[in-house]
């Protein structure tokens, strides 16, 4: 106890009370404005306890690919047969397939924002000296987390089933598809999280992910689309960082409007998220 | 012996408004290491409003208020100040226990979990799901997260609402045990006899103000008893304060209006040795007093 006690005045109960009151002032605050691995492994564990969170992030994808990847992988996706030691369509589906986990992943942490606020858990942690910014960044390390978690396991499932890439092929396409969909997923979540209040977040974000990967090509190859939808396409936010992760697959290089698509989206929401956020803190 | 300089708050001048409704008209507040003081008033008073000021979760429009010398979010980066507020702050998805560990690891020093798990008298339900907890378990809970930090001041804004009679006794008993040990509380009730069985001290606040502030007994004497009207064309105020239980005595005219804490035996005086006429009795109750006091401006 730091509250010492140590009556001196005991004519009164209340006389005895007004003295013993010794504080000690001399108390430290926590580095890092509160960051702790524990308060992350809490995180995680939340994240893997949470059913729906594994439905759509781990399992979705790994399903997706079985479904729809798995039947192409004698297509090949350029002209040389997958055969002779060409790629394969389903390579590129289990790629985008791996970064939609990663774009689902990112979104929630957004959304559990806003949940958190709905449920006054944001004000509770304005009474301790955890930092907000620090608490969105250990929810962000957490959603990343998971994230790799999915592209990890539908590259495994891929691998098992027979896909044939390069080594650097493998490492290129899961770290650039992973940090690409964390860094814009994360910040579009976090903009809708503080935006939207309560559960709708999570509704309003998961609905907006799944037109935005749709019109964006991860389900289906924008060069399939009408030439109106083509152009539509090249300015949603989906569209630049498949285009990057999927790029090595090809072997064509990157397009310069892919990467200006990706890093305008991640300014955009990340400007709206900074913005968002500091009006909620004021009003807490 | 040397009395601690430093309050355990000290607020001057606090003012807050949320558009055109002010919620708080002017706060001075100095509240003394080791005391138990009562914020009591009715609903949309500005308790809340003051305790968040004091918590540092809303910035005051003017005035200052100091939590053991310093501003509100420095006091709390310490650990020196803690509280448990009305409703809401926990997650759901997670264990007692769980809620406990991340609270703790986000202080630079704190108690032992299981001490505070059994200080708050919820050591039998560590692995119960937040959300599985009832309202009294849940408010044990945040009265445990307080606790961690081992504060030394601890704010409860309201800590009893919605709560059922056991389970408001049990809270109690589990504050007025710790507060025993000299921690210093304020809380906010809108209960007479919460404030009158667990304070020291009163304050009454009505529409943003400090109406009243007093030792409790003082105060529990304003908001208890009757009063009683009566004309009386040749009234002597004197004679009538001085009877036993007459507490307070005002004129307007031939109108007098007393306190009492027997309003049968003043009655019956009344009728039977005065010119007395007219006489009404009515009861006194926390509103009729807030009222009366903030209309009157009286300071008790």
């Amino acid at each position: 106890m730091t509250t010492d006690v140590t009556p001196t005045d005991t004519n009164t109960e209340q006389a005895a009370r007004v003295s013993i009151g010794r504080v000690q002032l001399d108390r430290k605050v926590p580095p890092f404005g509160g960051f702790t691995l524990t308060y992350l492994r809490i995180e995680l564990a939340r994240k893997l306890r949470n059913r729906r969170t594994l439905i759509f992030t781990l399992l979705f994808p790994v399903v997706m690919f079985l479904i729809i990847g798995y039947p192409m992988r004698d297509l090949s996706l350029t002209d040389t047969p997958v055969a002779a030691g060409g790629t394969s369509v389903a390579a590129f589906i289990m790629v985008s397939m791996a970064m939609y986990g990663a774009m689902m992943s990112a979104t929630q942490t957004g959304a559990s924002v806003a949940v958190e606020r709905a449920q006054g858990w944001s004000r509770q942690l304005r009474l301790t000296p955890l930092n907000p910014l620090v608490n969105v960044i250990i929810k962000m390390i957490a959603g990343m987390v998971l994230g790799l978690v999915a592209v990890v396991s539908t590259y495994l499932v891929g691998a098992i089933s027979g896909i044939q890439l390069s080594a650097a092929q493998w490492i290129s396409t899961g770290l650039v598809g992973w940090l690409l969909a964390s860094a814009v997923f994360t910040t579009l979540g976090l903009m809708v999280g503080y935006l939207v209040p309560g559960e709708n977040a999570a509704q309003v974000t998961s609905l907006a992910i799944v037109l935005l990967a749709f019109i964006g090509g991860l389900f289906y190859p924008v060069s399939s689309m009408p030439d109106f939808m083509q152009t539509i396409a090249a300015f949603t936010p989906v569209y630049g960082i498949s285009e990057l992760a999927r790029a090595p697959l090809t072997g064509d290089g990157f397009d310069l409007a892919a990467l200006a698509n990706a890093l305008v989206w991640f300014a955009v929401f990340l400007v709206g998220t900074v913005v968002f956020f500091r009006r909620d803190t004021k009003r807490v | 012996m040397t009395f601690p300089s430093i309050p355990a708050i000290e607020a001057a001048a606090l003012t807050k408004s949320f558009g055109d409704v002010r919620a708080v008209t002017g706060v001075d507040l100095t509240v003394q290491p080791g005391e138990i003081v009562a914020f009591l008033g009715p609903n949309g008073a500005g308790k809340t409003t003051t305790i968040d000021m004091m918590l540092g979760l809303t910035p005051p429009d003017s005035g200052d208020v100091k939590v053991f010398g310093l501003a509100p979010r420095a006091a709390i980066s310490r650990g020196l100040v803690s509280a448990v507020l009305q409703t809401g702050g926990l997650l759901k998805d997670l264990t007692v226990r769980e809620t406990l560990d991340l609270t703790a690891s986000l202080f630079a020093d704190t108690r032992p979990v299981a001490e505070v798990l059994e200080r708050a008298g919820i050591a039998d339900i560590a692995t119960r799901r937040v959300g599985l907890c009832s309202g009294g378990q849940q408010q044990r809970l945040r009265f445990a997260m307080a606790l961690l930090s081992d504060p030394g001041l601890l704010i409860l804004d309201e800590p009893t609402t919605g709560m059922d009679v056991e389970g408001r006794r049990a809270f109690w008993n589990a504050i007025r045990a710790d507060a025993e040990r000299g921690r210093t509380v304020l809380f906010a009730t809108h209960y007479l006899d919460e404030a009158d069985e667990y304070a020291d001290r009163i304050v009454l606040m009505s529409r943003g103000t400090i109406v009243a502030d007093g030792a409790t007994a003082q105060i529990k004497n304003l908001v208890s008893g009757r009063i009683v009207r009566a004309t009386v064309p040749d009234a002597d105020p004197a004679a009538l304060a001085a009877l036993p239980s007459v507490d307070d005595v005002s004129v307007q005219g031939d109108r007098i209006t007393l306190h009492t804490s027997d309003s049968d035996a003043l009655a019956r005086h009344l009728l039977t040795h005065t010119s007395a006429r007219d006489i009404e009795i009515t009861s006194q109750n926390l509103e009729s007093v807030f009222l009366a006091l903030t209309s009157e401006g009286v300071s008790a």
